[in-house]
Order: structure tokens, then C-alpha cells, then sequence
């Protein structure tokens, strides 16, 4: 089982390519929850060794909203959602229709609300990902952690350990134009399951 | 006041002269601190796994619980340190996101947690304090001239172990 895998650039940009048709369909679910317009862009993704995954952020003690969930079926993985503190505020001021700045704590509700939203972002994501590669794929109940980030991600690591030395990392910026709102996506696919994308997708070889 | 040096994921440090040593944003992970008081010579690992057979990866022996305390202390001992007089204290190995559901099997982190506990009792090395479990992530800081452990959680609350 290949655990480390060298990707053509061709097949780079097909994965790219899945990525940004899964994110748009996400961003316009999350543009109808919000009444607003929300964009997303994918601007990085690429095989980053396990150990290494929280260098993607410079100070790994920024507090953030995790929303984490399991995707299963076809292909196997782990999905990370992150906001940053000020971020995951707005949005759920967003959602709970308040003004924008007046949270400064997330009650349950507030905490259920982020919840909702990843499981609407990845639903729409991994609907897209049907739609291109035929590939049945399903998504647990998600979870919530609202700590520092380098805290909120070393279980990923070390639960991806045991099985890859390396992760397919997409990660995505979503914009919501007045508010600033900022969020990344972190896909963590099992080995196996990258191949099992590009297959289906018709671009292996 | 030295300027803090950070013991990143799955690395370790070892100092003889008096330092700050601070693993940033424990979360499952397990910071690790040895102090030698007599010669104030130190260590601090921050551990990802409990062993060699978790990771696919095994060439990197400083992110793992048996082998990190082991070469942590070849090194304070090659440097002055009286093995059998190195204390421990530790902190870390949480559990981030629970589930609504029942519980799953034994979590990361206690699995870590575990690990650290076991090679240290095998080494004969007390803990004297530390600060496991829990939701929480943890920075851990370590004050190697008085072998003092400071941990801050997310809300900036601290606490001296």
C-alpha cells in the first residue's frame, strides 16, 4: 500500500479542480443559512508529512473553533474545520441573527449552530465529490473543540500516524466580504483514498 | 528572563544551563518534564505516541513515550545529571472533541498518557506532579532553575505544578 504518493501535476490540479466544485457547492449553502454571500477558495493543497500539519499555522496556541467529523464509505478520511476565535463569534452571530460582535462567550446554542455549519459545508463538499467520482461516501455526527489550535489538532496526528506518514491536505479560506470571516477545511484522506479520488475521476495513470 | 525555547511536536530538548522550555498547545500530545536538581540540568519532550508500533513512521524516535525519555535522559546523564536523582512532571494527553455517544475505546490521549506513565515507572523516575486529561488543551511551561511547571489553559487560567 503506497503511503507515500507523488502526484503529477495533472493529477494535482484534478483533486484542485474536485476541490473547488465541492467548496463552491458549499460556499452557496452556506450563502443561503447566512442570507449573504459567502465565497471560497481552495489555496493550498498538497501531501504534508503528519508531524508537520499545525506548522501550517504560525502560532499554534490561537484559539479556534474545531468542527471535526469522520467521512466513511468509498474512501476514508477526517475532516477538520477551523475558525479562528473572532471568526467563529461572527458566525454564530451570523446564524443566531444577533449583531455581528455582540458574543463574546459561544453558549450551547451558539456551539450547536458551528456544528450545523460543518455538517453543511462537508454534506455539500462530499455531495460534489459524488456527483464527479460516483463514490458513496458518509459523514459522522460532528464535534466541536473551541481551544488553541495546536491543541484541537494533535489527535488527527496522531490518529493518522498509525496509517500514512503523509496527509492529503486541502485547505480552504471561506470570505464572507463584510464580516471577515475566515475558516479552513483540512481533508485528512486514508491512505488508499486519494488513489481511490483519482481513479475515479479517471486521471491515475 | 531567558527568552522561552519551544519544544516543538514530536521533538525533544535538553538544557544544563537554566532555561524555559515550553511545549505550546498540548492537546492529546503529552509534555514531559525531567529536572536533575542538583546539577539543574534539564529536559522537556513533547510526545505524540506511545511507542514505535503506532507509527507507520519510524525514524524519528523523539515522538515516542519509551524512546524520547530514554534518549532524554542518555543525554542529561552524558552532561552531569545523577540518573537516580531526575524527577518527573507531566502534563497533556486530553481528550479534545467528545461525542454525544457512549464512549469510545481508550482515547489517544490516556493511551499517551499511559505510555509516559509506564516508561517512567520502569526508570524509576517519580512524577511528582502532574496535570492529564480532561477536555483541555495545555501549555506547558518549565522553569528549569527551580524545576517549576506552569500550565495556562485557553482562558489564560494558570497553574504551578
Amino acid at each position: 500500500m503506497a503511503n507515500k504518493i507523488a502526484l503529477s501535476k495533472f493529477q494535482l490540479d484534478a483533486l484542485v479542480e474536485v476541490g473547488n466544485i465541492g467548496m463552491g457547492h458549499a460556499a452557496n449553502s452556506l450563502s443561503k443559512m447566512l442570507s449573504r454571500k459567502v465565497q471560497m477558495t481552495v489555496p493550498y493543497i498538497n501531501f504534508l508529512p503528519v508531524e508537520r500539519l499545525t506548522d501550517m499555522f504560525g502560532n499554534v496556541e490561537a484559539l479556534v473553533a474545531g468542527v471535526y467529523l469522520e467521512i466513511s464509505g468509498d474512501a476514508r478520511g477526517k475532516v477538520l474545520l477551523l475558525f479562528p476565535r473572532d471568526s467563529a463569534l461572527a458566525l454564530a452571530d451570523l446564524i443566531m441573527s444577533r449583531e455581528v460582535g455582540s458574543t463574546t462567550i459561544l453558549s450551547q446554542i451558539d456551539q450547536s449552530a458551528l456544528m450545523e455549519v460543518g455538517n453543511i459545508l462537508i454534506g455539500s463538499y462530499l455531495t460534489a465529490l459524488n456527483d464527479f467520482t460516483g463514490l458513496k461516501l458518509r459523514q459522522s455526527v460532528p464535534k466541536l473543540a473551541f481551544d488553541m489550535i495546536g491543541a484541537v489538532m494533535d489527535f488527527l496526528i496522531i490518529e493518522i500516524s498509525s496509517v500514512a506518514e503523509e496527509a492529503l491536505v486541502i485547505e480552504t479560506q471561506l470570505q464572507e466580504p463584510s464580516n471577515k470571516i475566515k475558516g479552513y477545511v483540512i481533508f485528512l484522506f486514508d491512505p488508499g483514498s486519494p488513489e481511490l479520488i483519482l481513479k475515479a475521476l479517471g486521471v491515475d495513470k | 528572563m531567558e527568552e522561552p525555547i519551544t519544544v516543538r511536536i514530536a521533538t525533544l530538548k535538553v538544557v544544563s544551563d537554566p532555561a524555559v522550555l515550553v511545549c505550546r498547545g498540548l492537546g492529546s500530545c503529552v509534555g514531559v518534564a525531567l529536572w536533575e536538581k542538583g546539577s539543574g540540568i534539564a529536559g522537556m519532550a513533547h510526545i505524540l505516541l506511545p511507542s514505535e508500533e503506532f507509527s507507520l513512521k519510524k525514524d524519528n524516535p523523539e515522538k515516542f513515550a519509551d524512546k524520547a525519555i530514554e534518549l532524554m535522559i542518555d543525554q542529561m546523564v552524558k552532561i552531569g545529571a545523577i540518573k537516580s536523582k531526575i524527577t518527573a512532571k507531566i502534563a497533556g494527553g486530553a481528550r479534545m472533541f467528545i461525542s454525544a455517544g457512549p464512549s469510545e475505546r481508550v482515547h489517544v490521549g490516556e493511551r499517551n498518557v499511559q505510555a509516559v506513565k509506564h516508561k517512567l515507572e520502569d526508570l524509576n523516575i517519580p512524577i511528582l506532579a502532574e496535570d492529564v486529561g480532561g477536555t483541555r488543551g495545555r501549555t506547558m511551561e518549565f522553569e528549569t532553575a527551580s524545576g517549576k511547571v506552569k500550565i495556562f489553559l485557553a482562558d489564560q487560567t494558570m497553574k504551578i505544578l
